[in-house]
């Protein structure tokens, strides 16, 4: 078990790492460091945006929720991950750091170029996180009485998910871009986990033929299999957050 | 450079809905602002905005795009060769200006809000200290960003400028109802210099509602109602 004096030492490190000249400013490349955890989707979503452009980078975990002084130095804000290191330059919340990734590697872009297929997408991406992600938190959480209407409300929320992926293999279209990266890192592959740990099928198929063929999609595409935590170890872990919630 | 025709549903006070009519007023684009009553939502609001109900709502050629920053965004890339860039050019710059709007969408407008809620002294001044703890905060990414120039996108309004100036209508009638200052040159003075230069800008200036009409709005929203 690595002590808190060894991230010290790790911490003054790569502070020296970035503030020193050994840097290349010309080699855009050269250091890109990325601080995340295993189940955040927020953070597996930004693995898979590097992947996509095909740039290496060092991946730092953190063991949330002991938070690392590396981290609390990093993101002092809001001391969460991801953190994105590029060279000198300190990148943190996913959206912002997606977008900033699109724009600094042009190379498969992930976003649409057109202004309003690129305004649709931020906008069904905010939607994910901040209504999706909150009510499918209900769901984990309400007591009996209240979980079948939990569970209703959000899949009234998914189904607009459902209406944007139909005709389409990905919201990207012909492959994966923005919004399967925040949508998939976030739903299958993270609430649909916990929500089996509660035994409630969500997604089910008969409501959401679209999202189920598009679920099975990603799981075709290697970089999405790469960027996606363990299945057992994540329902193991899943069980343990359910337990405890259970027991409050 | 689009030229179909351009609609804005909204309403007066909100600080949301100032921040497309800046954008818009930035890029030369003629709009029609479409006014909604408060206290009820219109059919087109509605139709427009089925996920959440809310100003405001860009119209372009009929296409809504709802969220203001959003909409921000996409006037700035519609509208590209007029007027100037109102995102940062660079990555870095970009991903600032879309942290610290985040923010202040996130934790600073919720801190500023919870003062006109606030119930008793103790309570008030817990949430006084929380914005005065994110202004200070604010106040290092102004010198940051502007990098000694009038603004924090640099020589003209921008995308963060227009993110947080939008809530100095507001942030003004909650200093009066509070009985106490906010943003003054002592704890703030980039931001301070700032707040008069952005409200001058003229692209700003004829939807930046005046205090005393927002005060009197205020009064009737936040209206508790007698025993």
């Amino acid at each position: 078990m690595i002590s808190l004096y060894d991230f010290y030492i790790l911490n003054e490190k790569l502070k020296n790492k970035l503030r020193t000249e050994e840097f290349d400013k010309r080699k855009r490349d050269e250091c890109l460091k990325l601080l995340g955890f295993w189940i955040s989707p927020f953070s597996r979503r930004v693995e898979m945006a590097l992947k996509f452009k095909g740039v290496p980078y060092e991946y730092l975990e953190e063991d949330l929720p002991k938070k690392t002084p590396l981290l609390l130095e990093l993101n002092p804000i809001h001391k969460k991950v991801p953190v994105l290191v590029h060279n000198d330059k300190i990148l943190s919340e996913s959206h912002v750091i997606l977008e900033y990734i699109d724009l600094t590697w042009s190379n498969n872009p992930f976003l649409p170029q057109d202004p309003y297929e690129k305004a649709m997408a931020r906008f069904w991406a905010k939607f994910v996180d901040e209504q999706i992600l909150p009510l499918g938190f209900m769901s984990l959480v309400k007591a009996e009485t209240g979980i079948e209407v939990a569970i209703e409300e959000t899949r009234e929320l998914i189904t607009y998910l459902e209406k944007e992926v139909t005709g389409k293999y990905y919201f990207g279209g012909k492959t994966i871009g923005f919004l399967d990266m925040v949508a998939g890192s976030m739903i299958p592959f993270c609430l649909a986990r916990a929500w089996e740990c509660m035994g409630i099928d969500m997604i089910t198929h008969e409501k959401f033929p679209e999202l189920n063929r598009w679920i099975n999609k990603l799981n075709e595409v290697e970089i999405v299999r790469e960027c996606i935590p363990p299945k057992e170890k994540h329902i193991e872990r899943m069980n343990q957050i359910v337990e405890r919630i259970k027991s409050t | 450079m689009s030229s179909d025709e351009v609609k804005l549903i909204g309403a007066w006070a909100s600080p949301f809905v100032m921040r497309p009519r800046i954008a818009l007023n930035l890029k030369s684009v003629p709009y029609e602002f479409l006014q909604e009553t408060f206290g009820s939502k219109s059919e087109l609001l509605l139709k427009s905005n089925p996920v959440h109900k809310k100003i405001p709502v860009l119209l372009h050629a009929d296409k809504p795009v709802s969220e203001s920053n959003i909409i921000v965004e996409y006037i700035d890339e519609t509208w590209s060769s007029s007027g100037s860039s109102i995102l940062p050019s660079h990555p870095y710059d970009r991903a600032m200006a879309r942290f610290w709007a985040a923010y202040i969408d996130e934790k600073w407008f919720v801190s500023l809000r919870n003062i006109l809620k606030a119930e008793g002294e103790e309570e008030k001044k817990a949430v006084l200290a929380q914005v005065e703890e994110g202004n200070a905060l604010l106040e290092k990414a102004f010198n940051d960003c502007s990098n000694g120039k009038p603004f924090f996108n640099g020589d003209h309004i921008g995308y963060l400028d227009i993110a947080f100036g939008c809530f100095l209508g507001w942030l003004r009638v909650t200093e009066l109802a509070a009985g106490h200052q906010l943003l003054d040159e002592a704890k703030t003075p980039s931001l301070s210099k700032w707040a008069e230069r952005f409200c001058d800008d003229p692209a700003v200036k004829p939807v930046m509602p005046e205090t005393t009409k927002l005060a009197e709005f205020a009064k009737k929203i936040f209206a508790k109602p007698r025993a």
